[in-house]
């Protein structure tokens, strides 16, 4: 009896004895925490994360984004935090002047000869409302234009839900004028 | 406050009508939670205590009742996806692949075989990482705080590995129906194979640190002893059940996706108490590095989702249930479908519930310090018992 209770101590002071020597060991190894928000964490380590969406645009046009305005996205989101507004506007009517002889007729002909009226899709407005994005990735794989992707933009902190509806065309933009800064750097 | 009609009593907490003062001046009433640091999260649990011993205990639900399962009939089935991290946010992805795997179940989608692989790769990763975060977190209950800081050490590799491909450290949303949204890739297999090298020689430094010590032993020997009985009454699953010695897992009683080509043991533990269940949990680590390494052998190349995938399915009418295995165990949704986009009715089985109904009765006549001991050996993640 009091010799198994004698084992139990040594055993037991022997556990402490081994938890301090770990602990120790580990006192003396270098601190791994990142320390937010003087240091931040390496870009390449933010492979794959998914932060806000963004638009992406045209490779002729830097300031136009991909975007067909099929409201996809806004369809699929479960949260409904996209908003997307376009116009369809037509094209320039070319007017074709009718020919010599027929100038002097009544009938207004121009119509016949004008060619089909071509429209084409302007992004009116693309808002995001990042405060209920689940970030499920759904809009953007199901873009049929390939005009979303998400952003590295992850250190945001705010008082205010307002700071956190984007106006995802005026980033574009800046983006857009970031980049041809850069490349204007860069020739010189 | 008297209500006629009903014969009630409404006056104060209508939670704590069975624990009305008695005129004995001997017991206590005394509220454990709803916000206590035992919890982990927002359970509240009442309880009669005589001196230090519980009398009776009851715990209160719903504090964090979000109506996921109402969700899932307004929203269209891939609308559904980005809930599912967010039931349970532990094993995030063991929710994913139960719901994804009911809806191709109902509409017969094959799922690729490398797409299969990557589902074993990562929902082990994402079980280990869980088990990780219950044992650094049950230790933190049980008044060792350094534990948990070695947990999150490790937690961060796992997290950084899986947010390579699925974009999110902790909710993902990454499996799709007819497989995963995105393919690994080298590194990804790269570093999953350094992290399983890092983490055994780290789990032996956990068994001589924390395993061994004396002071856990005596926390946690022959303290919420669970009979099969009790177990069978409610339901239990998981670990919980394993560490009674009861040899059920969902990976091998019903097979489900590539584990049948898989080797690896179910571990028990016989001696019901809260010790057999934390070794039980400690040596799934083990098994799910063993089934990562033997899946990243055999993973085949292929597409990583299949091309017949629809991208809003609309599967035919019909009735179906897919249970996964989870880290708390059973993880189950039995969907109806009407043949609509949306679905009819989901209903989400999640494992924390049945193990916590079993509290009241475990903690019967124990010590007040042996009930916050008993509670983290169940593994209780809230949100997942609310839904
Ligand atoms: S799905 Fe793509 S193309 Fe369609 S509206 Fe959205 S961003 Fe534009
Ligand atoms: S990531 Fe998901 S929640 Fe966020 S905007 Fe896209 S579809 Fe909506």
């Amino acid at each position: 009896m009091i010799g198994s209770k004698l084992k139990e101590t040594f055993d037991g002071v022997v556990s402490l004895l081994i938890g301090l020597k770990i602990t120790f060991k580990n006192f003396l190894k270098p601190n791994l925490t990142v320390h937010y928000p003087r240091k931040t964490v390496k870009p390449e380590e933010l492979t794959g994360y998914r932060g806000h969406i963004e638009l992406v645009p045209k490779p002729e046009n830097p300031f136009v984004p991909r975007c067909i305005g099929c409201g996809l996205c806004r369809d699929i989101c479960p949260s409904g935090c996209i908003e997307v507004r376009s116009k369809r506007i037509a094209e320039e009517k070319e007017i074709h002047t009718p020919h010599f002889g027929l100038q002097d007729t009544p009938l207004d002909l121009t119509r016949k000869v004008a060619p089909p009226q071509k429209t084409k899709i302007e992004i009116v407005s693309f808002e995001l409302n990042y405060n209920y994005c689940s970030l499920c990735g759904l809009c953007v794989q199901n873009c049929p234009a390939g005009s979303l992707r998400f952003s590295k933009d992850i250190y945001l902190a705010s008082f205010s839900s307002r700071d956190f509806e984007f106006d995802l065309l005026k980033r574009l933009e800046k983006q857009a004028q970031a980049r041809l800064k850069e490349e204007e750097e860069w020739t010189k | 406050m008297f209500d006629l009609e009903l014969g009630l009593d409404l006056s104060g907490d209508f939670y704590t009508r069975h624990f009305q003062p008695t005129p004995s001046e001997d017991t206590l009433i005394l509220n454990m939670g709803p916000q206590h640091p035992s919890t982990h999260g927002v359970l509240r649990v009442i309880l009669e205590i005589d001196g230090e011993y519980i009398l009776r205990a009851e715990p209160v639900l719903g504090y964090i009742h979000r109506m996921q399962e109402k969700m899932g009939e307004v929203k269209r089935y891939e609308q559904y996806l980005p809930n599912m991290g967010r039931v349970d946010y532990l094993h995030a992805l063991a929710w994913n692949w139960a719901y994804v795997g009911a809806v191709e179940r109902l509409m017969g989608l094959e799922v690729p075989k490398r797409a299969e692989y990557i589902r074993v790769i990562t929902c082990e990763l994402n079980r280990i990482n869980s088990h990780l975060l219950w044992w650094g977190a049950y230790l933190l209950d049980l008044g060792a705080f350094t534990p948990i800081m070695y947990a999150f050490q490790d937690r961060e590799i796992v997290m950084d590995i899986l947010q390579r491909v699925s974009g999110s450290r902790l909710t993902y949303c990454y499996y799709r129906f007819g497989g995963v949204s995105q393919d690994i890739d080298d590194i990804f297999i790269e570093k999953t194979k350094e992290f399983c090298a890092y983490l055994k020689p780290r789990l032996k430094m956990y068994k001589d640190l924390v395993t061994d010590n004396i002071i856990l032993r005596k926390r946690v020997e022959d303290i919420g002893i669970i009979e099969e009985e009790t177990l069978r009454k409610y339901g239990a699953t998981g670990p919980v059940l394993r560490g009674s010695g009861i040899k059920y897992d969902v990976r091998r009683k019903e097979p489900y996706s590539v584990y049948s080509e898989l080797d690896f043991e179910i571990p028990t533990a016989s001696s019901k108490d809260a010790l057999g269940r934390y070794l039980v949990r400690m040596q799934e680590i083990e098994e799910s590095l063993k089934i990562i390494e033997q899946a990243l052998e055999k993973i085949p190349p292929g597409p990583h989702i299949s091309p017949q995938a629809p991208r809003r399915p609309k599967p035919p009418r019909g009735e179906v249930y897919f249970a996964v295995e989870g880290a708390r165990g059973e993880i189950g949704v039995n969907l109806v479908s009407d043949g609509s986009a949306y679905p009819y009715r989901v209903k989400l089985r999640s494992p924390s519930f049945s193990n916590l109904s079993m509290f009241p009765e475990i903690a019967k006549g124990t010590l007040l310090a042996d009930a916050v001991s008993i509670l983290g050996s169940l593994d209780l993640v809230i949100p997942e018992i609310d839904r």
